[in-house]
Formats: C-alpha cells, sequence, structure tokens
C-alpha cells in the first residue's frame, strides 16, 4: 500500500523517517479497521432493525460482561503496542550519536540562523553532508519558535534562554524544506527555509573555500549569492512580484512612501539602513516584519546587496 | 396539542421578567441565545480564514489580521460557545426536568453566572474591537506576554468567565445530590446527568487553575513579574504546564456533555434500554479524572523532559479506552433495537461516524515519533475540529432537535432536517478530512499563506466550508421557521422515558403539576408500551 504512504505523507529524507512512516500505517490501518466497523455496524443496525411500527417490542439487553471485556481488552493491547512502538522511536530519536556534526541554530522573527564549528554562518539556509549525521542545538532569540523538517519527520521547539535538540542523517542528496511550526507572529508563515544536503566533497568545499570564492567576486554577484543565501528571496521578489516585503525590482532610485506618511528616496544609505535598522522605515502598504541583520553581514556584504539591488532595473 | 399558556414562556409576562428571572429554564433560554449568536460570530471568523487560505498567499487579508481572525475564532468557540453550550443551555433546561425537580440548587447564583458569562463577553468584545489580539486561544508565552494589543483586557475576560463556569458546575453538583426526585436513586439518574456531573467536576476542579494562570499572564504583561518571560528570569514552558494542565481537562468539559446527549438520543430512538449503563456512567467519571494526569501530551515537542513525555504518552492511550467503549455499548444499544431515523437519530448516528475519527486520528498523535511530525500541523487541526465540531457540536446538533419540542413547544420540518443533515456532513467532511491529508504532508498550522503545494486540498477545504454553512444556515432557518407555527408539540413526541417528557411542552412555570416519582429506569423501553 505504498500509494497510500505516498499520498498522506511527504517524501522521506532520512531512514529515520521511514520508521516513523511506519508506525503512522500501522495505525492508520488499525484505525481504518475500527473505522468501518463502527460505520457498518451503524448502517446495518439502522437497517436490519429499523423501525417497523409503533407496537415494535425490544429485548432488555443490559450488559454483557464478556462482551465488555473484549471490546476493552483488545482496543488496550492494541494502543500498548502504538504506544511502544512510538517511545522506542523517540528514544532513537532522542539520542544523536556521539560523532554527529553540530550546528547551532537561534530562530528569531522572523529568520533562522545556522553556525558551523569553523565560524560560518548562514542564514535560512542549512547545508549538511549526506549520509553523516548531523546534530542541532536550538535557541530562540525572542518567541517560541519550531523547527520543522516535513521529509525528516522531526520537529523541536526553540526557546528562548534554553536549549533543545534535534538530530538526522540525511540519505540522499537535494533539498529539503524547512517551516516554523510554533505560532510566531506576523512572519510566522514566511519564517522557512531550505536544508541542501550536498555531497561529503562539495560540502567541504562549500564549507572552507566559500569565503575565498565570495571575495573574488564582483560585488553584485556576491550580492545575487546572498540574497539567495541570506533569506532576502523569501519575501523580495525581483520581478515585481508582491511578496511580504517591497519587490527589489526597480526600486532603487525611486522614491518610497512610508507608513507614517514621509517619504524616502532609496539609495545606499536607505537601503544599508533598512537592512540594519529594518523597524526604521517602513514602505506603506508593508508590515514592520523584517528582522536585522546587525552582525549576520559584514561591511562588504552589505555593499555587494546594495550593488544587487541597484541592479534590479 | 398542548396548549401552551401558562407556560414558562408566557408566564410571567415582559422583558424585565425574563432578565431577572430565577427560573432554570428560561436562564437555559438566555444561554442558549447567547451561546448561538457567539457561534455565529465566531462561525464568521471560521469563513473568513478559509476565505483566506484560498490561495497560498491569502486572498485579501495582511498576515496580522489574519493572526487575529483565527485567535478571535478559536478563543470565542472555545470560551463562548462550547465550554458553555452544552451544560449552561441544555444542563440548565433539561437537568432538573430530568430529575424531576423544581429548579437547580441555587437558582440566584445560577442567574450570577449567567451574567457572569455576559460580563465576560462584553470584556472580550471590547478587547477584540479595541485592538484584537493575536496571540492563539492558547495564549503561549512570551509571545502573548510581550505583544501589543489588548491581551490583557482578552485574558482578564477569560478570567471572569471561568467564574461562570465553576458557578455552574457547583450548581449542577448540588442539583443532582440533593434534588433527584423520589426514587431516583444515582442508577436510575438519565446518564444525561451523569455526563453532566462529571463536567461539572472538572469545571469545578481545573477552571480555577486557569484563573490563576491568567492572573500571571496579566501580572506578566503589567507589572513584569518575571515568571513565564525568559528575559525577567521565567520559564515559557511553565505556561504551557499551567495552561494544558486546564485546557486539557476542558477537551473534557466540551465533549462529556455532547456523549451525555447521544446516551439519551440513542436509546430513545433505537426504543431499548441503553446497553451498559454503568460502564458509560463509571467511563465518565474515569475521563474526568484521568483527564487531568495527560496535559503533558500538549508538549512532546516543547521540551520537557523525554521521560515526562513518554508517561504522558502512556496515559494518553489509558484515557483513549474508556472514549471507545462508549462507542461499542451506544452500537449494542442500536442492536435489535426499533431504530427510527428521526433528526436528533440522524445526528446522533453522525456524532458516532464523525467522533470515531476524532477518536482514532487521536491514536496518531498519542505515539511519540508521529506525534512530533503531526503536531502543530494541520493533522491537528483537523483531529480536534473532528472531536469539538465532529463529537461536541453535532451532539449539540442532535440535543438541539431533541429538546427544540420540549422547550418551544414547536416541531419543526423533518424534511428539511434530513436536507440540512447531509449537507452538514457533506461539508464537514469535505471541510476536515482534506486538512488531515494537508497537516501529514506537513502544512503547518497558523500560516497565514503556505506553499503551492498544498493549495488545492485548501480549495476543498473551503468548499466545504461553505456546504457546511449552507447547512447550518438551513437549519437555524427552519427551527425559527417553526416558531412561527402555533404551538404543536405534543408532551412527549419521541416516546422518551426520561422525566422531562413527563410534563407538557413547554413545560408549566413549576415544571411539574405533581411531584413526579422515578417508579422506572430511564431507558425501561421493555415494560409498557410508552407513547406519545
Amino acid at each position: 500500500m505504498n500509494w497510500l504512504r505516498d499520498i498522506l505523507l511527504p517524501a522521506q529524507g532520512t531512514e529515520y523517517a521511514g520508521k516513523v512512516d511506519d508506525l503512522f500505517l500501522f495505525i492508520l490501518y488499525v484505525s481504518g479497521f475500527f473505522f468501518f466497523l463502527v460505520t457498518g455496524l451503524i448502517l446495518y443496525f439502522t437497517w436490519r432493525y429499523r423501525r417497523r411500527g409503533p407496537n415494535d417490542r425490544t429485548p432488555k439487553i443490559t450488559h454483557n460482561f464478556k462482551l465488555e471485556v473484549v471490546w476493552t481488552v483488545i482496543p488496550l493491547m492494541i494502543v500498548m503496542v502504538i504506544f511502544v512502538w512510538g517511545f522506542h522511536g523517540y528514544l532513537d530519536a532522542t539520542v544523536a550519536p556521539k560523532d554527529a556534526l553540530e550546528i547551532r541554530v537561534t530562530g528569531k522573527r522572523w529568520m533562522w540562523q545556522f553556525e558551523y564549528p569553523n565560524g560560518t554562518r548562514t542564514v535560512n539556509d542549512l547545508r549538511v553532508p549526506v549520509g553523516k549525521p548531523v546534530k542541532l542545538i536550538l535557541t530562540s532569540d525572542d518567541v517560541i519558535h519550531s523547527f520543522f523538517v516535513p521529509s525528516f519527520r522531526i520537529k523541536a521547539d526553540l526557546l528562548p534562554d534554553r536549549y533543545t535538540q534535534l538530530w538526522f542523517t540525511p540519505e540522499k542528496e537535494g533539498l529539503h524544506v524547512l517551516f516554523c511550526a510554533e505560532y510566531c507572529g506576523t512572519g510566522h508563515s514566511v519564517m522557512g527555509g531550505k536544508i541542501h544536503v550536498l555531497s561529503e566533497s562539495q560540502y567541504q568545499d562549500w564549507l572552507e573555500r566559500g569565503d575565498e570564492t565570495t571575495q573574488a567576486m564582483p560585488l553584485a554577484e556576491l550580492g545575487a549569492l546572498l540574497y539567495q543565501s541570506r533569506g532576502c528571496a523569501t519575501c523580495h521578489s525581483l520581478d515585481g512580484r508582491r511578496g511580504q516585503g517591497p519587490s527589489f525590482k526597480g526600486i532603487f532610485g525611486h522614491t518610497q512612501r512610508m507608513t507614517d506618511g514621509t517619504e524616502a528616496l532609496v539609495d545606499e544609505n536607505y537601503l544599508r539602513e533598512s537592512i540594519l535598522q529594518p523597524q526604521a522605515k517602513i514602505v506603506e502598504g508593508y508590515q514592520a516584519i523584517m528582522p536585522t541583520f546587525q552582525g549576520l553581514l559584514t561591511e562588504r556584504e552589505i555593499q555587494a546587496l546594495s550593488e544587487f539591488i541597484k541592479a534590479q532595473k | 396539542m398542548a396548549d401552551s399558556h401558562g407556560s414558562y414562556l408566557q408566564e410571567p409576562r415582559g422583558l424585565r421578567s425574563w432578565l431577572v428571572t430565577l427560573d432554570h429554564k428560561r436562564i437555559g433560554l438566555l444561554y442558549f441565545w447567547s451561546t448561538l449568536a457567539a457561534f455565529v460570530l465566531g462561525g464568521v471568523f471560521a469563513m473568513l480564514i478559509r476565505l483566506e487560505l484560498l490561495t497560498p498567499k491569502g486572498t485579501m487579508m495582511t498576515a496580522d489580521l489574519y493572526n487575529k481572525i483565527f485567535t478571535l475564532h478559536g478563543a470565542i468557540m472555545i470560551f463562548l460557545f462550547i465550554i458553555p453550550s452544552i451544560p449552561a443551555a441544555f444542563g440548565n433546561f433539561v437537568l432538573p426536568l430530568m430529575l424531576g425537580a423544581k429548579d437547580v440548587a441555587f437558582p440566584r447564583l445560577n442567574l450570577a453566572s449567567y451574567y457572569i458569562y455576559v460580563a465576560g463577553t462584553i470584556i472580550m468584545l471590547v478587547a477584540m474591537v479595541t485592538g484584537g489580539i493575536d496571540t492563539g486561544w492558547t495564549f503561549y508565552t512570551p509571545y502573548s506576554s510581550t505583544t501589543g494589543g489588548s491581551v490583557s483586557l482578552m485574558v482578564f475576560g477569560v478570567f471572569v468567565l471561568g467564574f461562570s463556569s465553576i458557578f455552574t458546575g457547583i450548581n449542577f453538583i448540588a442539583t443532582i445530590h440533593k434534588l433527584r426526585a423520589p426514587g431516583m436513586d444515582w442508577f436510575r439518574m438519565p446518564l444525561f446527568a451523569w455526563g453532566i456531573y462529571a463536567t461539572a467536576i472538572i469545571q469545578v476542579m481545573a477552571t480555577p487553575v486557569l484563573g490563576i494562570t491568567l492572573v500571571l499572564l496579566f501580572m506578566e504583561r503589567v507589572f513584569q513579574i518575571g515568571v513565564f518571560d525568559a528575559r525577567l528570569g521565567g520559564d515559557p514552558v511553565l505556561f504551557q504546564h499551567f495552561f494544558w494542565f486546564y485546557s486539557h481537562p476542558a477537551v473534557y468539559i466540551m465533549i462529556l456533555p455532547g456523549m451525555a446527549i447521544i446516551s439519551e438520543v440513542i436509546p430513545v430512538f433505537s426504543r431499548k434500554t441503553i446497553f451498559g449503563y454503568k460502564a458509560i456512567a463509571y467511563s465518565s467519571l474515569a475521563i474526568a479524572l484521568v483527564s487531568f494526569l495527560v496535559w503533558g501530551h500538549h508538549m512532546f515537542i516543547s521540551g520537557q523532559s523525554q521521560l515526562a513525555s513518554a508517561v504522558f504518552s502512556f496515559l494518553t492511550f489509558l484515557v483513549a479506552i474508556p472514549s471507545g467503549v462508549k462507542i461499542w455499548n451506544w452500537l449494542a444499544t442500536m442492536y435489535r433495537g426499533s431504530i427510527s431515523l428521526d433528526a436528533p437519530m440522524i445526528y446522533a448516528v453522525m456524532f458516532l461516524a464523525l467522533f470515531a475519527i476524532g477518536g482514532l486520528t487521536g491514536l496518531f498523535l498519542g505515539a511519540l515519533t508521529t506525534d512530533v511530525h503531526l503536531t502543530d500541523t494541520y493533522f491537528v487541526v483537523a483531529h480536534f475540529h473532528y472531536v469539538m465540531m465532529g463529537g461536541t457540536f453535532i451532539a449539540y446538533l442532535a440535543g438541539v432537535h431533541y429538546w427544540w419540542p420540549k422547550m418551544f413547544g414547536r416541531m419543526y420540518s423533518e424534511r428539511l432536517a434530513r436536507v440540512a443533515g447531509a449537507l452538514v456532513f457533506i461539508g464537514f467532511n469535505l471541510t476536515f478530512l482534506s486538512q488531515f491529508v494537508m497537516g501529514s504532508r506537513g502544512m503547518p498550522r497558523r500560516y497565514h499563506s503556505y506553499v503551492q503545494e498544498f493549495q488545492p486540498l485548501h480549495v476543498l477545504s473551503t468548499v466545504g466550508s461553505w456546504i457546511l454553512a449552507l447547512g447550518l444556515f438551513l437549519i437555524l432557518g427552519y427551527l425559527l421557521a417553526s416558531l412561527r407555527k402555533r404551538p404543536n408539540a405534543p408532551a412527549n413526541p419521541w416516546g422518551s422515558a426520561t422525566l422531562e417528557w413527563e410534563t407538557s411542552s413547554p413545560p408549566p412555570v413549576h415544571n411539574f403539576d405533581y411531584t413526579p416519582v422515578a417508579s422506572h429506569g430511564p431507558y425501561d423501553y421493555d415494560r409498557e408500551q410508552v407513547t406519545a
């Protein structure tokens, strides 16, 4: 019944996901059996024992001890199987292998920040090597968020001033989506990200030489890279389409009306302020949901984004 | 045709006599219309949510407005409709009649609890129009202790509503203990009374915890006392423990009265003794007590200890058993009965099917690994709508159709009731079955915009909500239309054996012209023919 799995569940990105799905399907079959039993009996009884006249007599059946024991004990045994099965998998999911790659995750309204052991930082973009266990140590900068990767079947809340953990071993190279699953306000539904599962060599390349390659890059090209990797693309389109924030298309050099009625010319200083203090000026018709990138971008990277936005004519 | 002259609806006359009434039937009606109005308001918000989710980027609202709308939908439906509706409306109206009493034990307290409900409602409405709230009905900290809007006022409103719930609970416990008719021992009580009794215990025991929690949240916002907010040295997860310590038992405040109605309707329309009276009565009490020990199953991913999660998962599966036993009892009651599919029975069997789905999908959420994947997704949203709406609300409709003749002395159109029942059933399943699939595929809840792949399912769900709304308006239409007719309901249109049907429809002011005696059990359909 793989088709049922394919309809009801997302693709499996880890071996663990397959184990979760096995339990899911087991419960589904059990539930399906009891559901059809109950509805079948309802339909049969309402037809078989339909009222035939005003003087129908019915037997007085007050209880049946054997039957009641059966319909209590059998479901009890089934749910105990489900409990043990779920508990067993949960133990696996709780304890990360000792050699796992540790990555720190900070959630803040409304973005994900990742920090690697070598100091590399990314936003909304987690890159991990295939086939190696990865352990995430999660915390929040503000309210509670929840790190949810449907294709890995994992989820954990991020709490302020406290650490939680998740771990997974990605099976294949590819792309997985990340959602925030704990309601956190205006930008909750756009607080997403991507998990790139890379081959070992690609991963090492990216981790070690990522910075070298970007240092040689022209500013606008680096800006294009940052536009994707730092999550700007979540809210700001390049084709004029309205997102959670204004599109970058043709924005540079134009005067924008702000929510407080003032007007501002979009130039380098405006862009710099918008990146570092996004709440300072809000374009009319949009909401103040952008997080600050203070400390997340180098001086050169801010200039790169500025050049990139300038190039979006 | 019963003569409604001298009924509680007619005497005493005048608006004032209604507003200061101590008659449990009138207070029941005040609650009935108030909670119905709350349901319509909450329903409007539900329709707006579904409309907004028709397209992936949202159709007409900003994210902030959407967040307020879904919060209000939840808060209104939970605090102003589901919790008070069955106990306060039907409990008030029917319970004393069933017990053969003249009124509840404390009529003035009863009126007070209604006005406290009104006060709480007004405070909530004021909070809605003066800034609204965007915390979700769960008020999780530190979001709720730091966000703008009228959270403090809203929380105060819910705090006030809690007293209404506690007073009603105390009143019903005293009524059941002290005011049963001669001959009515505990096991001759209709099961509705048992269900209300179990509910009242939870109301009295759990609601104070919510009250204290909300006071703490209020003080956190106003005085920054630092209980829940990590920046002030507090613990945000502590709030979740407190909140669910009330709100999980509260789920049973919502569902037990629904089960209680079903336990009345099924024997009447099967014209057969209820199967396993004591099993149903005791399972209500068992549910009421065990429900206090499972709150942590809302928090498997919250960072609570793994051991706690395992224990809560285990206890959650235990609490599933008494609910399942009830379903078997109801089915066994239908076995070899004389089943008549009148409107109340249509809703009762609909309840069995929908509540079965609600209960069985709970198994996915009780198990640890599957819950981790499914929690905070639409799967949970669909699950609790199957329990709360497919369960409690459908049982409420069964109750409305069952007691309507007793409450108002009028029969409604049985033909329209069938059409509406079909619309509700189809619409409801379309709306929420699709949400199970979205959820298990990974669609998180409380999302204003979503990824493209979920759109077809959202469209199905929204179309379903229109069919559902159509069915509900039809019900409202034919019920209200019946009020324009002359009173035409006999004292006992369904051939029921419980005491409320021994008095006229609608009942006289003092309920019974004589002191009723419970000379037989509430479901003794095997004795001489009970006829209309």
